[in-house]
């Protein structure tokens, strides 16, 4: 008889387990499309840089709702909560180090996700969703009765980031600033790709299917939904923090409800549960939104509300959930 | 022996009527017992109120010494106290490696951890392959559940259990819905059992109770009418009469 090793069994694993190749593949298209954007779009690399902005906030989104199951309409708060953290940081206390904004932009989104997390999880389905709305309102209102902090409707202004690391200028065309969200991009989704296939990662694809059997195998799905919440809360500070550098202004729409209906709009077209879903999802929307908007002015919204239609109707996967399905099934056929 | 795992007195009733009405049981490690009931018999409301899924109006459950009856579900899982499902929940789009995996990573405390794939931990990796191997589940343990079939599911359920090193293992019907073909399988997997590990067995099949169990403990009505040798159980009176009576009273009905 044959003895069966460990390293035959993690030879024998299947192919999309297996660390590197995906991983490198997929942070080879995201650095592509950066240097195909920055050429593309020398006078709008604002808008890329908002793009990126957005997808930070809608992988966020994509943590909660696609890998956990969480259903919500408020996770524009946790992106807000970074953007007036990093702004408020450097236009009352004069801390203008980039870094340092991101860091505080982090912590606060972290916070927010932690009391988003204590209120929505109380409850599931649509009690869940009305509680998100309702939260989102709150902190909409709260930053807007808060104004000597936050400027209230006017926006909170005078932010001044000062060079990035000590040498590079937030120049006037965005440079800076986009090659900055380009590394930040790389960098958290080189960190949420470990996280989701993690143990962790796993334990919480298990809670979304069946959060019953989670607890008879002794684990709390309510303290792992919280973590994960917690970590959402720190990817879209990331988002917001850059939004706020980047744009050097953050106004009320940061933490709209308006905010966290498109970004979920978002993860459901490019395909939730998926990373790559959540960033297909914000390009093509981003995208489509600036081209249609122009070209259109007056029935943009007709046109993103007849591709969304589109999208659930024919490929209610998302755009990249039904590709890589696509894929998958040709691969099995050979 | 010291008993593992006690029920002393426990009571529970629902608007009056006494679904579980003071039940004692007492099991030592390595024991092997059934309990049987006719429908209605409160087998159910007498798992969940072991389990910690309900709290009982009085009495005691006690586990490796430790009274348990204030600790929550979860907690009894974590002090040994496991159980598989009549109905099989396992977590269709993941595969009975992740399954496994899932259940060691938790039994360690490592289920949080952040990094780290468990195909690339080799110990969890020996674990998996050890445990599904010895099910006859080695061969699948990177497909789908959905794409397994029915028996081998419930044989899933009790590699899941099994990963999560109980010490009082309720197993409620597990051959439930198993195609005769598979519960040969099934039944292997019962006899290789830990032989330190106290299970106690749901079970409506008798010819399945007869072959496993040593001691067989008769529900009726809420309160334990037999707890005995399975070569008494068919003769007891009382016995037969709360599955007589049942079954007169379901020809009645229809």
């Amino acid at each position: 008889m044959s003895m069966t090793t460990t390293n035959d069994l993690i030879a024998e694993r299947p192919a999309k387990h297996r660390f590197g190749g995906g991983d490198l593949i997929g942070l080879g298209v995201i650095l592509a499309l950066a240097v195909i954007g920055y050429f593309l779009f020398p006078n709008n690399l604002a808008l890329l840089t908002r793009i990126i902005a957005i997808a930070l906030l809608v992988l966020s989104l994509d943590l909660v709702t696609g890998y956990c199951g969480v259903a919500t309409l408020g996770h524009a708060a946790l992106f807000g909560a970074g953007a007036y953290a990093a702004g408020i940081v450097s236009a009352h206390y004069g801390i203008n180090d980039p870094i340092a904004m991101l860091a505080f932009g982090i912590v606060a989104g972290a916070i927010a996700g932690l009391i988003c997390g204590a209120v929505i999880l109380r409850a599931h389905g649509l009690p869940q969703l009305v509680l998100s709305i309702a939260l989102i309102h709150l902190f909409h209102e709260f930053a807007n009765k808060a104004s000597s902090w936050t400027g209230g409707s006017d926006g909170l202004s005078g932010i001044a980031p000062s060079a990035l690391i000590g040498l590079y200028e937030f120049d006037l065309w965005g440079r800076t600033a986009y090659v900055f969200g380009v590394v930040l991009l790389v960098l958290v989704f080189f960190i949420l790709r470990l996280i989701v296939r993690s143990p962790f990662g796993m334990l919480c694809r298990a809670i979304k299917e069946d959060p019953i059997r989670i607890r008879s195998m002794g684990a709390s799905p309510k303290a792992a939904l919280m973590k994960m919440y917690i970590i959402s809360g720190a990817v879209a500070g990331v988002g917001g923090a850059l939004n706020a550098i980047s744009t050097q202004v953050v106004g009320l729409d940061s933490l709209s409800f308006t905010m966290s209906a498109e970004s979920l709009v978002m993860l459901v077209l490019g395909g939730t549960g998926s990373l790559f879903g959540a960033l297909t999802g914000t390009i093509v929307f981003m995208f489509f939104e600036d081209v249609v908007s122009a070209a259109n002015p007056f029935h943009w919204l007709t046109m993103v509300g007849a591709l969304l239609i589109a999208v659930v109707l024919f490929a209610p996967k998302g755009l990249f959930g039904t590709a890589a399905a696509f894929v998958a099934r040709r691969r099995e056929a050979k | 022996m010291q008993p593992i795992f006690e029920v002393r007195n426990l009571k529970r009733a629902f608007g009056g009527l006494a679904v579980t009405n003071d039940v004692s049981l007492s099991m030592a490690p390595g024991d092997r017992v059934a309990l049987i009931g006719p429908n209605g018999a409160g087998k159910t409301t007498f798992v969940n109120l072991v389990t910690g899924n309900l709290v009982p109006d009085s009495g005691d459950v006690r586990l490796g010494g430790e009274t348990v009856t204030g600790i929550d579900a979860i907690g009894r899982v974590r002090r040994g106290l496991v159980r598989s499902f009549q109905v099989t929940r396992l977590f269709l789009d993941m595969t009975p490696a992740e399954h496994v995996a899932l259940a060691v990573l938790q039994r360690d405390g490592r289920s949080g951890r952040l990094f780290g794939n468990f195909l690339a931990m080799p110990d969890v990796m020996d674990e998996v392959g050890q445990l599904l191997g010895k099910l006859g589940l080695r061969d699948l343990m990177h497909r789908k559940v959905s794409e397994i079939a029915y028996g081998q599911q419930r044989l899933l359920e009790i590699a899941v259990a099994l990963a999560l090193k109980p010490k009082v293992l309720l197993l409620d019907e597990p051959a439930a819905g198993v195609p005769q073909s598979d519960t040969g399988r099934i039944e292997q997997a019962l006899a290789d059992l830990p032989a330190d590990l106290a299970v106690l067995m749901i079970e409506h099949d008798m010819d399945l109770v007869f072959r496993f169990a040593k001691r067989v403990v008769v529900l009726a009505a809420g309160a334990i009418i037999f707890d005995g040798s399975p070569s008494d159980v068919t003769q007891d009176p009382r016995v037969r009469e709360a599955y007589l009576g049942s079954y007169a009273n379901a020809s009645h009905a229809a």
